[in-house]
């Protein structure tokens, strides 16, 4: 699909051609919007806010998955492992080593960037199911590492405490004031990944994931560019990570498991693969889901005496009808209904495209 | 190292193998029709499991019935599942088939949770009586050593055996196996031939789901029935990957191999060692995808990464 822009609207210069927020009133729609975000606390209550900290949170984690499957088409089903990794790592650095968290949080998050590297080598060796299956023994091996290694240090089963993040002596404590930095976190991040995805290193991403022969043969070092990507997804779990035991409070290996693995893969085919939007609009689709599971649950219980639990029983099964529903009616996710919509909006009185 | 228990674990371990073979044979089945990788299977498993319970404990049928049923039922699903969420998927990238079957796999986990509930429970048990007890002929430590084996772990495995025996006979003999092992080798060129692909991949979807609730059956006699039991199933994906991922027999042996590996582990002295019960598959599969990934007996695909 072509590039749709609005009539009357000349780019002079490069830089306005590349530009992604293109006119004035654009900027002040965007920053008016995260201004909303960042004032939530103010007119939500505090559920809502604790969603909203969730689906930040889950989008952080999802655009790893966007750099790793949807630019550069590695499938993934250890992103929940490299966030427990990175979640595990800053417990650690805070509670025992002292450090402060805005210390914790890169360094933790460039930790699982190292593990997420040594469980991509395989990636240079195979690929499809193979490569679903060597991440897969991730998301096996990095909690039993955490349940049986050092149990001194990481307390085996039961996990660590994790205390609420403080930065200049402001403790971010509350699901309100804990808003503002996974906002912060996630603004930083949105912007890293959106620029990766068009930078010489996205294309080349992206030239791995169309073919990768013809990839190497155009100079594109698929040894190199494959562990980047492994890299970067696990960076970016890793931040994410830490942002969830902090938001918990708590950590185990149970924190993150094989299904939340598999919730993030769902949230990018949700949101559309390949797009920045894609996580965003799979996140916040997805764990809305999870929020109406929790909400129906009570009174399921009603009608299915049976089930333990309602939530338990709904999440994934919203999450499978879902998922599936999308793979079979629209495989390229929310971000292509987006994309549609707005162009019929721009063509409009006019249906052709 | 206790050298006088090395016999008995590795004996049990095997044994152990049994049911993890049914599992992987299911898995392979698929594999070879449609070049698919079911994730889902630990759901069919658990799916067909509980209902075999239900037949029985709930319905209180006998328990030849219930499990005749439940056959059925899985057969059924299989179908559906072949029919309803895999062929929409026919010719689309890898990502989707992957994902449409861990999709499907959230979606039976839930189906089974809202049903049946996440409660432990009592699964009849099929093959009762005191462990056999067998003497090694010859001695270890200048002691002769007995190997104790339960009755359950023995005539599961031979159950197992006999239901890797029928499918074998079932592709080499019929003209329904000629049919499925023509299709494996090349999709188009079958159906040019004549062969109803569509319908052979929901055969082989229906014979998947029978061997999951087979071995999902003696699985749960041996030890109870509960959620975990679609974690279990876990380990017959490196069974798979080991064996090769379009070889029956490579399956048969990468469960067993698993279980003997399994079982080598528990025997052994330090604590930490016998920790890695847990993850020995996952190990063993990062050994293989590294070293030869496309299994002990798997066809090798020239495919340049």
């Amino acid at each position: 699909m072509a590039v749709l822009r609005p009539a009357g609207e000349f780019d002079s210069t490069y830089a306005r051609d590349m530009a992604t927020v293109r006119r004035p009133w654009q900027w002040l729609l965007l920053l008016g919007f995260i201004a909303a975000l960042y004032l939530l606390p103010l007119y939500a209550n505090q559920s809502t806010v604790a969603l909203v900290n969730r689906i930040g949170i889950s989008i952080i984690a999802a655009q790893g998955l966007f750099v790793l499957t949807g630019l550069t088409g590695q499938i993934s089903l250890g992103q929940a492992a490299f966030m427990m990794t990175g979640g595990y790592i800053s417990a650690l650095l805070v509670t025992r080593a002292g450090a402060p968290f805005l210390v914790a949080l890169p360094l933790a998050a460039l930790g699982a960037g190292v593990i997420g590297l040594v469980f991509g080598l395989p990636s240079l060796r195979v690929k499809g199911f193979y490569l679903v299956m060597a991440t897969l023994a991730a998301q096996f091996i990095l909690p039993w590492f955490t349940r049986h290694a050092f149990p001194e240090l990481l307390n085996g089963a039961q996990g660590i405490v994790v205390p609420p993040p403080e930065i200049f002596g402001v403790k971010f404590n509350q699901p309100g004031t804990y808003l503002y930095l996974t906002l912060s976190v996630l603004i930083i991040s949105t912007i890293v990944a959106y620029n990766i995805s068009r930078s010489r290193l996205g294309r080349a991403f992206v030239s791995i994931r169309d073919n990768d022969l013809a990839a190497e043969l155009l100079g594109v070092n698929l040894f190199q560019y494959k562990l980047q990507a492994f890299f970067l997804a696990s960076v970016f779990a890793g931040a994410a990570g830490v942002l969830a035991a902090h938001n918990l409070r708590h950590i185990n290996s149970e924190t993150f498991n094989l299904s939340d693995s598999i919730f993030l893969l769902g949230m990018i085919i949700v949101g559309g693969l390949g797009s920045i939007l894609g996580p965003i609009f799979g996140a916040i689709l997805i764990e809305l889901l999870t929020e109406a599971a929790t909400l129906f649950g009570p009174f399921l219980v009603v009608l299915f005496p049976a089930a333990a639990g309602g939530q338990q029983a709904l999440r994934p099964l919203f999450f499978g009808v879902t998922l599936m529903l999308f793979l079979i009616f629209e495989p390229r996710g929310l971000a292509h209904r987006w994309r549609l919509w707005k162009a019929a909006w721009r063509l409009r009185p006019f249906s052709h495209l | 190292m206790n050298w006088q228990l090395i016999p008995q674990f590795a004996v049990s371990g095997l044994l152990a193998g049994g049911p993890i073979a049914l599992t992987a044979l299911g898995l392979v089945i698929i594999f070879k029709s449609s070049y698919i990788f079911n994730f889902a299977h630990g759901q069919m498993l658990l799916l067909g499991t509980l209902l075999t319970w239900w037949f029985a404990i709930e319905i209180e049928l006998p328990l030849w019935l219930a499990v005749l049923l439940a056959l059925a039922l899985s057969a059924g699903l299989g179908l559906l599942i072949e029919r309803f969420a895999l062929r929409p998927m026919t010719g689309q990238p890898l990502l989707s088939i992957v994902l449409m079957t861990l999709a499907l796999g959230q979606f039976l986990q839930g189906a089974a949770l809202l049903l049946f509930g996440g409660a432990q429970r009592n699964f009849p048990q099929i093959f009762e009586g005191a462990p056999y007890r067998i003497t090694v002929p010859f001695l270890i430590a200048d002691k002769p050593v007995l190997i104790l084996l339960k009755q359950n772990l023995v005539w599961s495995f031979l159950a197992a055996m006999l239901g890797v025996l029928l499918i074998g006979a079932l592709f080499r003999y019929t003209r329904t196996g000629l049919a499925m092992r023509g299709t494996s080798e090349d999709h188009e060129l079958a159906q040019s031939l004549g062969l109803r692909i569509h319908r052979i991949f929901g055969l082989s979807w229906a014979l998947a789901g029978v061997l999951a609730t087979s071995a999902g059956i003696l699985m749960a006699t041996a030890s109870g029935l509960d959620l975990s039991l679609a974690v279990v199933v876990l380990a017959a994906f490196p069974a798979v990957l080991l064996g090769g991922l379009d070889s029956i027999v490579g399956a048969v042996v990468g469960a067993l191999l698993i279980g003997l590996a399994e079982g080598l582990v528990l025997a052994a002295q330090p604590q930490w060692i016998r920790d890695t019960a847990e993850i020995v598959p996952y190990l063993l599969l990062l050994i293989v995808l590294l070293i030869r990934p496309e299994g002990l007996f798997g066809q090798k695909r020239i495919e340049r990464i």
